[in-house]
């Protein structure tokens, strides 16, 4: 029956093909694909899950001592469509105190944790459901992190921002002060963290206003991170991938330089999805690049 | 990160002289990594050999041993506060906690007139104080105590909660110490940990809120400690120690006040409109209709009463009794009994329209959606039935009795069952997904787009991805529950049968509030406006502010309430286990 169809709709294609553009049948262009992607509401059988990352030692800085991860998997067949993807970014702090051990060690042990849970569920045949929850994943995963800290790199810190997507759904751990952002194509960006640093408490108190955070002597003081402190409480959420739009994630060197509405014009004017990552890596570069950069830049298509 | 033995000092073979000795593990491989960390053992046994008071513990020794350094300290015999909070039930004592506080303040004063340079505690919490046999403070851990010196912007040093701000900017004066001695008492008098509170919230949950017992007097040099701006708090230690001293003075002589009980909010107040009984219990959920409320007794009838005076208008009486909520649709009256049937009565005759037989009794309450109606049965299958005809469309199997009401939501629908399945099911009855908890889910779910909520009797509350199945958090109950979850806002508030109702932030699986009735709650928690109205196996209907959880009235009735509450235009029509339907003013 279906080979019916297919003998019959191409027989009635065949005339007017020659009409037509030849560049129809090549690979769309990235101006094609954006066109698609701007379509307020695209449908596509399969979703996809597409990532880039952008990262850079900054103008004034030795040495990088940010870390960045992104893993994107696709599996999709009769037994469904589940993108999987993981999305870390930590910013390792304490100069001296070898915050880029300690931003290392994170990345790599929250990763490590969580695709050996998941190893089993993904990669192998196997029909049990998982008995636990993303969250209680991701919280295990950071103490984990936590641990191997304190044990490699005592009296070090490091942010850390992870993004675990399954299906549609988005579980963050969030510990410091990178962020994770919603970008909607309408221009909207909304940060989906808090960042756990003094000048945004004090902005919480009331003490100080956005205005002076912005200018703040100290604000790179965190009153939380990952490898600090005894009692370690993340902040832990899933909230539904945007679509349309963009998951971004980022340490201070780029929400601390670019404006967000000049993130948001760089997203929109880049083909794709990783000379995005580029152009917010050169803003950031281009307002001094006071400190090292890191971005990854998502996308849920269909 | 180091161990603390307790050793025999052998240089006194003839007695047991007893030492602490502090071992500390240099793992780091990075060279420079460890050289700072002998660094720092150093700077701390330097900075311990040069002190003497009676609550520093004195240095005899130390060395280090390849990998691991090693401090000689006399040995103390007694626990630190962290622990003593932890293990009392209940709250400390004020004079204990005073007695102490004015000691810690003697040894601040010491380490902040230390010549040539003060110094600095910088970790003052409640596990870095022991207290001795005799009851006397000992502070410990000098690992990060230092002589005065301008810290290094950027660096994280103290503990996350009792640190005053100025700290995290790197600043470390005598009033930060003071700070901390302030957030150590308040910890010590509220059992709440401040590591686990927002920074520098103190003053959002002053002394006396959580601890009536407390004199105003304490709680005013407390706060005075732990103010904001380091001008406004004591200038040094010594000036807090006289305050301290003063309160201890005043509050002495005065006999304690006992802990105020909160005042009952009024509860026999509250006047029923009306009230109907039937001939046994209630153990389900009414449902309203143009006026009348329908609603099935374990007396084997379904009950029509008028929904302003509760008149009776009909009754229709199957072979079992009704254990869930009636269905409305087109005028008619869908609803199981543990007769095996689903019936099907005109809502204005009583007569029948036409049933369906299962296998086995149904407690699930039927769904209707896209013409069918869905419901559960003890036959262990989930059954999709044709509106109109009343014919089997297709059922599934399931592992167990399917008590749960199937949930329709996004083209699925969804059931749970007594061997803790859980299955959303397409609208052809072919399987989309299973997830298996470890008890059975007698619940019934409820969505939203991003996530399924559904509680089971392994006492926990679990959201599902709707499309995948795939576990988002769950909520650890005290006991099981068999309680339907309801949404409002952006909370899931749940029954359990340890009594309490729960509301947790449906996005982060964090409890915001928690509401103690006296017995379990079975029943299903329903929003209106701005309550949520619950009943309990201890026989009262409650109505608590939803967003906070606080009582705004109860209403007592002679029996259980199992079943759930429906409210329509302000009005609360709930049935209880005393086999009488109300009617009360929500």
């Amino acid at each position: 029956m279906a080979k019916f169809f297919d003998w019959l709709f191409s027989k009635k294609q065949e005339p007017t093909a020659p009409t037509q553009d030849v560049a129809n049948t090549a690979p769309l262009t990235e101006e094609q694909i954006q066109a698609i992607v701007n379509n307020q509401n695209p449908r596509f059988d399969m979703q996809q899950l597409i990532a880039s990352c952008g990262q850079s030692v900054g103008k004034q800085r030795e040495l990088n001592e940010d870390s960045i991860l992104a893993l994107t998997t696709t599996m999709a067949g009769n037994s469904g469509n589940l993108p999987f993807g993981l999305y870390i970014v930590a910013d390792g702090m304490g100069g001296h105190q070898f915050g880029e051990i300690a931003s290392n060690a994170a990345i790599r042990s929250v990763a490590g944790y969580i695709l050996k849970k998941f190893h089993p569920y993904l990669f192998q045949v196997k029909t049990d459901t998982m008995d636990e929850s993303f969250q209680e994943i991701m919280l295990e995963a950071v103490r984990e992190a936590q641990k191997m800290i304190q044990r490699e790199a005592p009296g070090s810190g490091t942010t850390l921002t992870a993004a675990l997507v399954i299906g549609q759904q988005v579980t963050v751990a969030h510990v410091g002060d990178s962020r994770a952002y919603f970008i909607f194509p309408d221009g909207r960006i909304d940060p989906i963290t808090r960042d756990h640093s003094l000048v945004k408490r004090l902005e919480e108190l009331g003490h100080i206003t956005p205005e002076e955070a912005v200018n703040y002597p100290h604000r790179n003081v965190l009153y939380r991170a990952l490898g600090q402190g005894e009692l370690l409480d993340p902040d832990i959420f899933t909230v539904a991938f945007p679509q349309p739009g963009y998951l971004m994630i980022c340490s201070d060197g780029l929400w601390g330089v670019v404006a967000e509405q000049d993130i948001v014009r760089s997203i929109n004017e880049a083909p794709n999805l990783q000379r995005a990552c580029q152009n917010l890596v050169t803003a950031a570069n281009t307002a001094g690049g006071p400190d090292n950069i890191s971005v990854i830049l998502t996308q849920l298509i269909g | 990160m180091g161990s603390v033995y307790r050793a025999r000092d052998m240089h006194f073979p003839s007695v047991a002289k007893l030492v602490a000795v502090k071992e500390m593990i240099n793992s780091a491989p990075d060279p420079l990594v460890r050289q700072t960390i002998v660094q720092n053992f150093e700077r701390e046994a330097n900075l311990l050999a040069t002190l003497n008071h009676p609550s520093i513990p004195r240095i005899n020794d130390y060395f280090t041993l390849d990998s691991r350094s090693y401090l000689i300290l006399d040995f103390i015999n007694g626990k630190d506060m962290e622990a003593i909070i932890n293990e009392t039930n209940g709250f400390l004592p004020e004079d204990q906690v005073l007695g102490w506080a004015i000691e810690l303040c003697d040894v601040l004063d010491y380490l902040h007139k230390h010549k040539p340079d003060p110094i600095i505690f910088r970790d003052m919490k409640p596990s870095n104080v022991m207290i001795n046999h005799n009851g006397d403070v000992i502070l410990v851990d000098f690992g990060i105590a230092k002589t005065f010196q301008t810290g290094v912007k950027g660096t994280m040093i103290g503990t996350e909660g009792y640190s005053p701000p100025e700290q995290y900017r790197g600043e470390a004066t005598p009033s930060a110490d003071i700070y901390a001695m302030g957030a150590t008492i308040h910890h010590a008098l509220t059992r709440r940990d401040p590591r686990i509170e927002p920074p520098f919230s103190f003053a959002e949950r002053p002394l006396r809120r959580i601890n009536p017992a407390v004199s105003a007097e304490l709680e005013a040099a407390v706060t005075t400690a732990l103010e904001y701006n380091p001008d406004d708090r004591f200038r040094t230690a010594a000036e807090m120690k006289q305050a301290l001293m003063g309160v201890a003075k005043k509050t002495g002589a005065l006999v304690r006040m006992k802990a105020a009980t909160s005042p009952l909010t009024q509860t026999s107040a509250i006047k029923p409109l009306w009230s109907f009984k039937c001939e046994d219990e209630i153990r389900g959920t009414p449902a309203i209709f143009q006026g009348v409320v329908y609603v099935g007794s374990y007396d084997n009838n379904l009950y029509a009463l008028n929904a302003a005076d509760g008149k009776f208008q009909w009754k229709y009486p199957t072979d079992g009794g009704i254990v869930s909520r009636p269905a409305l649709y087109d005028g008619n009256i869908y609803f199981g009994s543990e007769d095996k049937r689903l019936h099907v009565v005109s809502g204005r005759s009583g007569k029948v329209v036409w049933t369906y037989y299962t296998e086995a009794p149904i407690r699930s309450s039927p769904r209707i959606a896209e013409g069918h109606v869905f419901i559960g049965s003890d036959d262990a299958y989930l059954h999709a039935i044709n509106l109109n005809t009343g014919r089997l469309a297709w059922k599934f199997e399931m592992a167990d009795a399917v008590r749960s009401t199937p949930y329709v939501f996004n083209e699925l629908v969804y059931a749970g069952c007594e061997s803790g399945d859980f299955c959303a099911v397409d609208y052809r009855g072919g399987l989309k997904w299973r997830f298996h908890a470890k008890r059975a889910i007698t619940s019934s779910a409820v969505g939203t787009n991003n996530a399924v909520f559904v509680s089971s009797m392994d006492s926990a509350l679990y959201a599902l991805d709707p499309r995948n199945g795939w576990v988002l958090w769950r909520f650890r109950l005290g006991k099981p529950s068999i309680s339907t979850p309801c949404l409002a806002d952006d909370l899931v508030i749940v029954g359990a049968a340890d009594g309490f109702i729960y509301a947790v932030d449906a996005k982060n699986a964090k409890e915001v509030w928690r509401y103690r009735t006296e017995h379990q709650v079975n029943s299903s928690p329903v929003v209106y406006k701005d309550s949520v109205y619950c009943g309990s196996v201890d026989g009262y209907l409650y109505s608590l502010e939803y967003r906070t959880g606080r009582l705004r009235w109860k209403f007592g009735t002679e029996a259980a309430i199992t079943g759930s509450p429906l409210v329509y235009d302000d009005i609360v029509y709930f049935g209880s286990t005393d086999s009488r339907v109300y009617a009360v003013l929500a």
